[in-house]
């Protein structure tokens, strides 16, 4: 049951991100009515899918990297949909989804394995944890898609080369405000979540940082974030600076959750990739 | 049988002059549909007449007597000779009319394709048929039509996309820098006339606030007045683009008047909030390298021609998926023309059943002695039926064929067959 739904939740997730695709080229509007569409109802496949998962495992859906992926690209695409409600932009869809599409993928050829639940996994704590940071890394995910787009449309307007592409991204303005917003909101979700993980580990493994890799490259991401808000809302930064700034933090960010985690991490990693525990 | 007719000119086939004389008075409109509903050889009448183009759209049973007064009329209302206009004037029949006013009111047809005005225009002059009761049943489902048409083509294709003006590349320009012209400040720094188009143009898409500079105070004066804002010196310029986020410079200047330290100066004090400078003077007023600066943009009257050149291939381009669905709409019209070929015939044998109906409950009545009413409407109900479904058959045929070429064919035999033409014929 639960895998059928992971299962329609990738379809569903993969079918929407061909049909962005299609409606970024050819501009069709009810092309991206249907992907829209189509992409929600992954979405809520993927939200049951998780909630299942939750509920058997009694802890949050995260104990493996296949797990990890899955609920990261499920955070994407809930991001996704809440700035789609404020900002009515049809294109951002064709970037986020094959973001979310992209670790879906990943997540699905892991082999999933039976993930033993320790009890101490069963914490209130670390379900906040998990759910705060994963919900900040989906907003940050918004910034590093807008980013992106900004730094493309920027290009066009620069090189006064005003081709296809410029007439289907949207305005500088909007793109800069996505970036800002997403950041707005993704770094105190970070914040949280980091707070809440040591008080976690506090209770779990009796202190409140322990010097892990994962524990210090979360700090630098943190660190990195922080300094793109003060640039943004103390000195003005914003366009171009801010989104190459917004790429590089996000990078730094996704070598912290995947790269630490298979590579350095002590405890923090997955057990399913390095046969130890903890998360 | 009737015929759709379109005869006119446009500023393809007819010189200005020649257009100005016919276009010349406001009620012109009114007057030629009043003559054109006083003539007998036309049905229905619909007179378009713009600065691009003056034509009649007319039906008629009667296409060459229609031809002769239409003429006519327009020489009225020019007050010229027939002959010092009719080498200009194009005509279309039938479905090449239906294909034409199509491709008016999507504005295919236009000097400037793609551009928005032509469709209202073409509306205010079926609104004038409607007040003028010169529309009927063809030219009201012909104009929806029209309109659908038109709609179909502004949203399925790229045709109105683009910019092809200079200003108005500028403003589409400014709006996929700041989405939102509302509440943004505009700088005019020299006051020529395609400065204060480009003005025109932002002001009409939100801009609310403008400030002119300009070497001459007392010009400058004359400018904000005109657009509800405000005077500033020339010296002002460096403190003024502080403020300001959309500059329009066209002075005369021989050197930069905007160099690249000033606009590097001042970006930290206006924390990087972007800024757009639309250079429409030559030469330039702004130092080319001021686009270098981060969240600056430069665009000179090069650049900006270059926009529209592109612009313009684009629209050449949508315009051939555009003639794509007019030829789509005019099919499916000629469809609902040819029906109305069939509906009399259809209309007479509907009206045959029902005479035969009522002789016959007449007569049956008067031998079936008393009857409550519900035996009477058992009757009525009864006969209804059977005739309703003896003449459904052929009737559903006829629809049919009314788009075939064998349409003539099944007509003349249903008419013999049901006697139609003869009405004391073959009984006996």
């Amino acid at each position: 049951m639960a895998f059928l739904l992971f299962k329609l939740a990738l379809f569903l997730i993969l079918l929407a991100t061909g049909g962005f695709i299609v409606y970024i080229i050819k501009q069709q509007k009810t092309v991206y009515t249907w992907s829209y569409r189509i992409l929600l109802a992954g979405f809520v496949c993927h939200t049951l899918f998780l909630a299942h998962e939750y509920y058997s495992l009694g802890a949050a859906p995260v104990l493996s990297l296949k797990s990890a992926l899955s609920f990261f690209s499920w955070t994407i695409i809930g991001a996704y949909l809440i700035f789609q409600l404020r900002f009515k932009l049809m294109v951002l869809g064709s970037f986020v989804a094959p973001l979310a599409a992209f670790l879906m993928i990943i997540s699905s050829t892991i082999p999933g394995m039976e993930v033993v639940v320790k009890p101490m996994y069963r914490s209130i704590w670390l379900t906040i944890h998990v759910v705060t940071i994963f919900m900040g890394n989906g907003m940050l995910a918004v910034t590093f898609v807008a980013a992106i787009m900004y730094l493309i449309q920027e290009h066009q307007i620069k090189r006064k080369r005003l081709g296809s592409i410029y007439s289907r991204l949207p305005s500088l303005e909007t793109l800069d405000s996505i970036n800002y917003y997403a950041l707005m909101y993704g770094f105190p979700l970070l914040t949280v979540g980091m707070i809440t993980g040591s008080i976690y580990a506090q209770y779990a493994l009796g202190s409140y940082w322990r010097w892990d890799p994962k524990e210090v490259w979360s700090l630098i991401t943190w660190l990195f974030y922080a300094t793109l808000l003060h640039e943004r809302v103390a000195v003005g930064w914003r366009g171009r600076k801010a989104a190459i700034m917004s790429i590089v933090c996000f990078l730094v960010l996704l070598f912290t959750f995947i790269g630490v985690s298979l590579w350095l991490s002590d405890y923090h990693s997955f057990k399913t990739i390095e046969g130890r525990t903890g998360i | 049988m009737i015929k759709i007719v379109n005869l006119g000119m446009n500023h393809e086939t007819a010189p200005v002059e020649l257009r100005e004389c016919l276009a010349r008075e406001p009620g012109n409109t009114s007057t030629a549909l009043a003559s054109m509903r006083k003539l007998q050889s036309i049905n229905e009448g619909l007179f378009i007449s713009t600065c691009n183009r003056v034509e009649a759209l007319y039906t008629s049973e009667a296409p060459e007597e229609a031809r002769r007064s239409v003429i006519a009329l327009l020489s009225d209302l020019g007050d010229m000779p027939e002959h010092a206009f009719s080498s200009n004037l194009y005509t279309f029949e039938d479905a090449e009319a239906i294909r034409h006013i199509f491709r008016v009111a999507s504005s295919l047809d236009s000097l400037v394709v793609g551009e928005p005005q032509i469709l209202g225009q073409i509306k205010e002059a079926y609104y004038q048929a409607t007040k003028e009761k010169t529309a009927g049943v063809v030219l009201n489902r012909l104009m929806h039509k029209t309109f659908h048409v038109a709609k179909r083509v502004r949203t399925e294709t790229g045709i109105a996309d683009a910019a092809v003006s200079i200003s108005y590349a500028a403003v589409e320009l400014a709006k996929k820098i700041f989405y939102d012209l509302e509440g943004k400040l505009v700088l005019l720094i020299g006051a020529g006339e395609m400065a204060e188009l480009a003005a025109r143009h932002l002001m009409a898409h939100g801009v609310t606030s403008i400030r002119v500079a300009n070497r001459t105070f007392s010009r400058a004066v004359q400018v904000a007045e005109s657009f509800n804002g405000s005077a500033v010196s020339f010296d002002e310029i460096g403190a003024q683009l502080l403020e300001a986020d959309i500059v329009v410079t066209s002075t005369a200047s021989t050197e930069y008047v905007i160099n690249h330290e000033l606009v590097k100066g001042c970006l930290r004090k206006r924390r990087n909030r972007p800024l757009f400078f639309i250079d429409i003077a030559v030469p330039r007023d702004v130092e080319p390298r001021v686009n270098d600066l981060g969240n600056v943009y430069v665009y000179d009257i090069d650049d900006l021609k270059g926009v529209v050149e592109i612009n313009v291939a684009q629209r050449r381009q949508e315009a051939v998926k555009a003639e794509r669905i007019v030829q789509e709409e005019v099919i499916k019209f000629e469809k609902w023309i040819k029906t109305l070929e069939v509906v009399p015939t259809i209309v007479s044998i509907r009206e045959k059943a029902e005479a035969i109906r009522q002789a016959e409950i007449k007569r049956s009545l008067s031998s079936l002695g008393q009857l409550d009413p519900s035996q009477r409407k058992a009757i009525e109900t009864l006969t209804l039926s059977l005739a309703e479904k003896i003449i459904n058959d052929p009737i559903v045929v006829l629809k049919r064929k009314a788009d075939r070429p064998t349409r003539d064919t099944y007509l003349d035999i249903a008419r013999r067959l049901f006697n139609l033409d003869q009405e004391n014929g073959a009984e006996e």
